[in-house]
């Protein structure tokens, strides 16, 4: 089983603080950090090695020179390789871009890792939020997708996949090649030790710059020109303020004053 | 792609059944003033099998036409079914907008839709108009966690398309006199296009069926609540309104109830009449999925909790005490023993 997980720096969000008189997001001294979907999507994979042993387990980011820290906190829990695709050219890209990037670059890291069985990605960034990269990887390589997924179990060349739905779960059969996004399943990824970090340290993490896919990529698609989306503009988003607070002396007074304007206001 | 016309679409989400899902009869109230103003119809889209009701509804809540695509390969949603149909039916009548509903079926379609049209795709919206200077839609939505908002428009590629989040939009009054063109397009998609197989459906909760997002009263408790047991009151006061349970996922974590219960930014979005929070601290993730609520209702026995900043009436107190008060109250209202 070869597969591949697509992982993301992000700012961590909780951590993130509205500037209460520019109404700007303070993003000095956030930490990034590795999108948590993607810790999931890595532990999802690692959990299939755990019972193929041989199976292969390779990483791939896009991002700034810095978000090779990223990898390498992968590559401390599991990761076998890892790529980052890095460049001014593909800055600005929005998610089409992105994902059009991201999979040039999988046909071009399979030319030395050989095809992927199975590509995961985290159903969504923590930053963007859009959860559209991953089956947007999928429909640029034709591949069948699952998303929303809790975990993964391969057999041969089929996968069954664990799916959240409205109703509980559905247990997805898909073969390989295929795309799965996954969400956040009832267990938490594992920790790595010292000594897989500190080999982890030791890798050579090779970047992909706009050079090495110049000739498999069309650049009117990629970075700011080849996003069809463009940001008019952002704001803070209005905090409601003026709620009536009820603090009486007693909790049964409390609640029943809460009751009493409940009803007076038609709230139900 | 060009547009050949300046039809809004509306993607009409459909159950198994065949009945629309209310976030597509949510979305033709908000599409109506978008359809106008870009001078074009408002069409709904209703892929599915025995879709009838589906189609009904679509009238009643104001589409001037329908498209209606039938088969058993679309009775239970899948990508490949999916989003061929769509793909087939952008090709053929080229609309200028699309909107679908951002529930799990349509944030897994839409971005398989707009990169084969190789059109922008804005996800998860929460406001919707035209932007006057360019005539584009302009599509917002939250971003980081819901600390910022972000409006997008897609002004060179068409159709230009967004998820848009359910519950944001309220649905408009039913017109059961309304007519529309209803136009059936014969369109299959061979079983071997379908490259996922379900093998299986395992319910979480035997006979549990936790409806969030359609919920317009729900209850949701907190790490506050302190273990299970804790989720009895939560539930009482539920079932004395009519309402839901929910749950932070703080509480989801410690598993003192179901995933499917979770709320917020890695669990549902919702937007209920009245929803109300007992002792969830109101961290940006939850509030990120219960802004849409039209009156928040919060408990908390921290002064200083966020979820203050955000509630329309806020009880400060511990909710072991205030809910069962409350509860109280309202079955004596209501008459219930
Ligand atoms: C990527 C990511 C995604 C996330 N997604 C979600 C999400 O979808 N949904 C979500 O909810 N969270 C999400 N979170 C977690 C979120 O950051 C918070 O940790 C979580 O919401 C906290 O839950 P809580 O409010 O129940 O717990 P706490 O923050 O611990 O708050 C408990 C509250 O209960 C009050 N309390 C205690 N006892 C009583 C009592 N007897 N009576 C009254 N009040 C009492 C306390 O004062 C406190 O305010 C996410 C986090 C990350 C990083
Ligand atoms: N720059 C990137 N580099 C690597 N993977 C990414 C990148 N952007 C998005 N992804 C993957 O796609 C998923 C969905 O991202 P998004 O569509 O931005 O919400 C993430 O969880 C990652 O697995």
């Amino acid at each position: 089983m070869n597969m591949l997980v697509c992982i993301k720096q992000v700012p961590d969000t909780t951590e993130i603080r509205i500037d209460p008189v520019k109404h700007t997001l303070i993003r000095d001294g956030v930490p990034s950090i590795v999108n948590p979907f993607d810790a999931y999507a890595l532990e999802c994979a690692a959990r299939i090695k755990d019972k193929n042993p041989d199976a292969k387990i390779t990483l791939v980011c896009m991002g700034p020179p810095q978000a090779m820290d990223a990898l390498k906190t992968c590559l401390a829990v599991g990761g076998d390789k890892a790529y980052l695709v890095s460049g001014r050219e593909f800055g600005g890209s929005d998610t089409l871009a992105t994902s059009y990037i991201l999979a040039t670059a999988i046909k071009k890291i399979e030319e030395t890792e050989g095809k992927f069985d199975i590509i995961f990605c985290g159903k969504q960034a923590i930053d963007g939020d859009t959860a559209q990269v991953g089956p947007e990887i999928a429909e640029h390589l034709d591949y069948p997708q699952v998303t929303y997924a809790h975990e993964a179990f391969a057999e041969g060349d089929l996968v069954k996949v664990k799916k959240e739905v409205d109703e509980g779960f559905e247990m997805i059969g898909v073969k390989t090649p295929c795309v799965i996004t996954v969400t956040k399943p009832n267990f938490e990824p594992r920790y790595p030790s010292i000594k897989s970090k500190m080999a982890a340290n030791r890798k050579e993490i090779p970047t992909i710059a706009f050079a090495d896919l110049e000739s498999i990529i069309d650049s009117g698609r990629i970075g700011l020109k080849g996003s069809p989306t463009k940001v008019k503009k952002t704001f803070t988003p209005e905090v409601k303020t003026g709620g009536i607070i009820i603090k009486e002396d007693t909790n049964e007074a409390s609640a029943k004053v809460l009751f009493e304007r409940l009803v007076a206001d038609k709230v139900m | 792609m060009e547009a050949k016309t300046k039809d809004l679409w509306v993607f009409i989400e459909t159950t198994d059944e065949g009945n629309a899902k209310n976030v597509g009869l949510e979305l033709l109230g908000a599409g109506r003033g978008l359809a106008d103003k870009q001078g074009g119809k408002l069409v709904a889209i209703v892929i599915g099998n025995n879709v009838d009701a589906a189609v009904k509804a679509s009238t009643t809540y104001g589409a001037d036409k329908v498209i209606v695509v039938e088969g058993s390969e679309y009775q239970h949603y899948t990508t490949d079914a999916y989003t061929n149909a769509m793909y087939a039916l952008v090709e053929k009548y080229a609309p200028t907008s699309i909107l679908i509903g951002a529930t799990n079926n349509g944030r897994d379609m839409g971005p398989r839709l707009s990169c084969r049209l190789k059109t922008g795709l804005t996800a998860d919206c929460t406001q919707l108009a035209i932007d006057e200077e360019s005539g584009n839609v302009a599509w917002t939505r939250p971003a980081f966690g819901g600390n910022l908002m972000a409006t997008i428009l897609c002004p060179d590629n068409r159709p230009q398309i967004g998820t848009v989040r359910p519950g944001v939009f309220k649905k408009g009054e039913p017109d059961e006199s309304r007519s529309a063109e209803i136009i059936k397009e014969d369109f299959h998609v061979a079983p071997e296009a379908i490259r996922t197989q379900l093998l299986e459906v395992i319910k979480e909760v035997a006979g549990e069926l936790v409806d969030l997002e359609g919920a317009e009263i729900i209850v949701s408790g907190g790490r506050g609540v302190g273990g299970p047991e804790g989720f009895k009151p939560i539930k009482e006061l539920a079932d004395a309104l009519g309402g839901v349970v929910g749950a932070s996922r703080a509480a989801v974590d410690s598993g003192w109830i179901a995933h499917a219960h979770q709320v917020g930014q890695t669990g549902k979005t919702v937007g209920p009449k009245v929803y109300i929070a007992c002792g969830i601290s109101g961290a940006i993730q939850h509030l990120a999925g219960i802004t849409g609520s039209k009156t928040i209702i919060a408990i908390n026995k921290d002064e200083t909790a966020a979820i203050f900043n955000v509630a329309d009436y806020g009880v400060v107190g511990d909710l072991f005490e205030i809910v069962p008060a409350l509860t109280a109250q309202i079955k004596k209202l209501k008459g219930i023993e």
